[in-house]
């Protein structure tokens, strides 16, 4: 041993260390792809969620006079001139509808104000360029510069980092004062959604337990030759696309469709009585639980296979019925992978975007569609990163509690 | 134990075969004493484990009965037959602590909680891992492992108790101090042990019967001793031990003795029971029983050899031999003073009695197959 080590003139801990660093060299690539993909859109995500700096860049001068005024009454002359200037280089900039935009999430009805504002200063001719000729030509293009609450709104939205997003996601706003209160009751949505969507993965989750357990106990007891064909049959959905999957549930859900006319024709239910089974929250349901079903199965069979027949028989032999000897000795022993499986399912399903948007109607709909509308429809980016932030913190606490209470290590996945 | 002791187990004719064409346990007839420590011995695969679920209930004969002290218990579920088992890999309950492993036979049996945990100390006491209540099966020794898995094959206090390879995972040393505690314990409780071995040291060491398995049949029956020195079948002589195994026929029958042809040698033979002249025999003779260079007329057998190889083992020298052209006849010299020194290539005389050569019936008699 230390001849070598003395003909190789590098000392064993070097050497590893350099093995060390080769070894992790290999990964770089990885890295590198999780970075790009993952870890950067997901910062971005959340910065946006906190940090918007549309209006506090279109209006800064704005913005710093409004810093000095009470919020009570109108603010000085000044702030009119200023908003007024910078309103026309920004209507010149192109970035007035983004502006106008995101002062109206704050307060309704903004929007129109701000464009037309915009509109009205930059085509008529140059007013007196003295404050008072500013404040004037703003209130002329719209009066609505008379009154407090739009410069209140502006000033909001002109808060680079703000908790705005994330109070809306949770139905929660500010007051004239700043103080954090509940949204009226009419403007509530996103914390029934919330609720929603964690009972309905809930739900899923304990279904696919339900229909899971006997399914791969099925699957760990066959003998060999039958488990792989068994096993097969749970991972053929795999195989087919998911929007196949999932239109086949339509075919077979929908008021036309084959369940509700075999239910007619054998007179189970009257013609004008089908039931709705599609469209709505069962269709969300039936449709997720089958989806998710194989990554309920496949941790629960690996750890059922891991565990020895010679228990049962051992639990058998001393006595027990079959009901003590499973309560007992079977299903603790199947414990990690009924977490594993259960997190992995409601971890799925609480995030789960495409099923609801197809099957789910107008009640069936869960978080991510609406993340998505406000990804590609409202355009309110800070809003879906938020909903989308408060998910990950969700999902990433139900980790940590999985961790604390079964630990991870001992989670088995297949 | 001086009166005749009574009936255990018995299987009648007992078959099973697993896929209906192979069969694994042929007409299996065995009585199991009341008391006694009875091991199946065997190679891999002759049907020893199943032949011990057949006896628990987890697998059904396809043909014959089973009884368990007079009764049979064809249709006894396995949980009513109250045996005591020990499986190979112990099968402790890993989510369980050792006491709730020992427990757990008298809590399904409705035992008030007191007493069974009385019952469990004493049986943690009787396998000398008194304390050991709240561990875990992970944190236990091997050696440990197996004493709670034998504690609780006994701890609901069954009159049976069956063990499948229990020592198999011990090292050496280890299972040594195990056979001999287990012997221990079955004596002190006075339980009926079917023991599941396919080392022979083992079954030798702790049986009061050994039944000597092959292909799901009984070849012999036997105490360890006899089954040593009184092999009746040609398997066993191979099986147990050394022999050295040399076909011939029998050419004359003297009472017990008869004559056996082997290459042109009359050996002079124990004829086992049911000899009959002109019959294809195997000469079974163990190697620490043949002598190197007797004094002339020492022995009846006695014949010229050439010495084809030799080595030394230290407590005795192992002789390689070439008997009539039979070139693999052993003989095993004890490493005493003043055993004669040998070479190779020497030509030797080598002798042995007639009574340490048995003439047994050949496996293949049967096929008619001849040398
Ligand atoms: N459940 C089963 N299904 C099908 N074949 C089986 C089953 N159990 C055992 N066998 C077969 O029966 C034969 C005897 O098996 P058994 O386990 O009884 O042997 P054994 O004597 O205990 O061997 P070992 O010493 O290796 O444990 C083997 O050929 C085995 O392949
Ligand atoms: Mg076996």
């Amino acid at each position: 041993m230390t001849e070598r080590v003395a003909s190789d003139g590098a000392s064993p801990p070097r050497r590893a260390r350099a093995a060390r660093w080769r070894a992790a060299g290999l990964t770089l690539p990885l890295l590198a792809f999780v970075g790009i993909t993952f870890i950067a859109p997901l910062g971005a995500m959340l910065t946006r969620s906190v940090y918007d700096p549309t209006v506090a860049d279109a209006l800064p001068r704005t913005m710093a006079l409004l810093a000095e005024w009470d919020g009570e009454g109108l603010p000085e002359d000044g702030a009119f001139a200023a908003a007024a200037q910078e309103l026309v280089s920004a209507r010149a900039a192109r970035s007035v509808g983004q502006l106008a935009s995101r002062v109206n999430r704050i307060e309704g009805g903004t929007r129109s104000v701000i464009t037309r504002s915009a509109r009205r200063l930059a085509t008529r001719d140059a007013p007196a360029r003295d404050t008072a000729g500013w404040r004037a030509a703003l209130i002329e293009a719209d009066p609505a510069w008379a009154e407090p609450f739009i410069w209140r709104a502006i000033r909001r939205a002109g808060e680079r980092v703000t908790p705005q997003h994330y109070l809306q996601a949770l139905d929660l706003d500010r007051d004239v004062g700043g103080a954090v209160v509940a949204r009226p009751e009419e403007q509530r949505i996103y914390l029934k959604l919330f609720a929603r969507t964690l009972a309905v993965s809930l739900g899923v989750t304990l279904l696919c337990l339900a229909l899971g357990y006997p399914l791969a106990y099925l699957i760990a007891q066959a003998p060999a030759h039958r488990a792989r064909w068994l096993l097969l049959l749970v991972l053929v959905p795999f195989w087919t696309s998911l929007l196949v999957r999932t239109t086949s549930w339509i075919v077979l859900l929908q008021s036309q469709g084959v369940l509700n006319e075999a239910l007619v024709q054998l007179g189970v239910i009257a013609d004008n009585k089908r039931l709705a089974m599609i469209y709505n929250m069962t269709g969300s349901f039936v449709a997720m639980t089958h989806v998710l079903l194989p990554f309920m199965v496949l941790p629960l069979y690996s750890v059922m296979r891991g565990v020895p027949p010679s228990h049962m028989r051992a639990a058998t032999s001393l006595g027990a019925t079959f009901p003590q000897a499973f309560r007992r000795v079977y299903w603790p022993q199947t414990l990690p992978g009924v977490g594993a499986g259960s997190l992995l399912v409601f971890i799925l399903a609480v995030g789960y975007y495409i099923t609801p948007a197809l099957v789910g109607g107008r009640t069936g709909q869960l978080i991510s569609n609406f993340i998505a509308y406000h990804m590609q429809q409202s355009l309110n980016w800070g809003l879906a990163a938020a909903l989308g932030g408060i998910l990950l913190v969700g999902v990433g606490a139900l980790y940590f509690v999985y961790d604390r209470l079964v630990g991870i290590e001992r989670m088995r996945l297949g | 134990m001086s009166e005749p002791a009574a009936t255990h187990v018995r299987f009648q004719g007992v078959c099973k075969s697993y896929d209906g064409t192979t069969q694994i346990v042929q007409n299996l007839d065995l009585a199991v004493l009341e008391g006694e420590f009875l091991t199946l011995l065997g190679p891999s695969g002759s049907g020893k484990t199943t032949c011990l679920m057949l006896l628990a209930g987890f697998e059904q004969p396809g043909g014959g009965h089973i009884e368990i002290s007079g009764r049979a218990v064809d249709d006894l579920p396995p949980r009513e037959r109250n045996i005591g088992i020990v499986f190979q890999n112990y099968a402790l309950f890993p989510n369980m602590t050792v006491g709730g492993n020992l427990a757990f036979p008298l809590e399904v049996r409705g035992l008030a909680s007191d007493e069974a945990a009385e019952r469990v100390r004493r049986a943690l006491q009787l396998v000398r891992l008194e304390g050991f209540e709240d561990r875990r099966p992970a944190e236990l020794s091997g050696g440990q492992q197996q004493r709670v898995a034998i504690a609780r094959a006994l701890v609901f206090e069954p009159r049976l108790v069956l063990m499948d390879e229990p020592l198999g995972a011990l090292d050496r040393r280890l299972r040594e101090e195990m056979q001999y505690e287990i012997r221990r314990i079955q004596r002190e409780l006075a339980v009926t042990v079917v023991y599941v071995t396919h080392d022979q040291t083992e079954a030798m060491a702790m049986s009061d019967r050994v039944a000597v398995f092959n292909r799901g049949r009984i070849e012999q029956i036997a105490p360890p001793e006899a089954l040593y020195e009184e092999p009746e079948r040609e398997f066993v002589a191979g099986f147990i031990g050394e022999n050295n195994l040399l076909r011939g026929r029998v050419s004359a029958i003297t009472g017990d003795l008869c004559t056996v042809d082997f290459r042109g040698l009359a050996v002079q033979a124990f004829a086992v029971a049911g000899r009959s002249v002109g019959e294809e025999v195997i000469l079974a003779i163990r190697p620490e029983r043949v002598a190197l260079t007797p004094k002339p007329g020492e022995y009846t057998n006695e014949f010229d050899a050439k010495v084809e190889d030799l080595v030394f083992l230290g407590d005795h020298l192992r002789v390689r031999l070439n008997l009539g052209g039979y070139e693999s006849f052993v003989a095993k010299i004890p490493n005493i003073v003043g055993h004669g020194a040998v070479l190779k290539g020497d030509s030797v005389r080598i002798g042995w009695t007639p009574t340490d050569c048995r003439a047994l019936p050949a496996d293949d008699a049967d096929a008619g197959m001849a040398a």
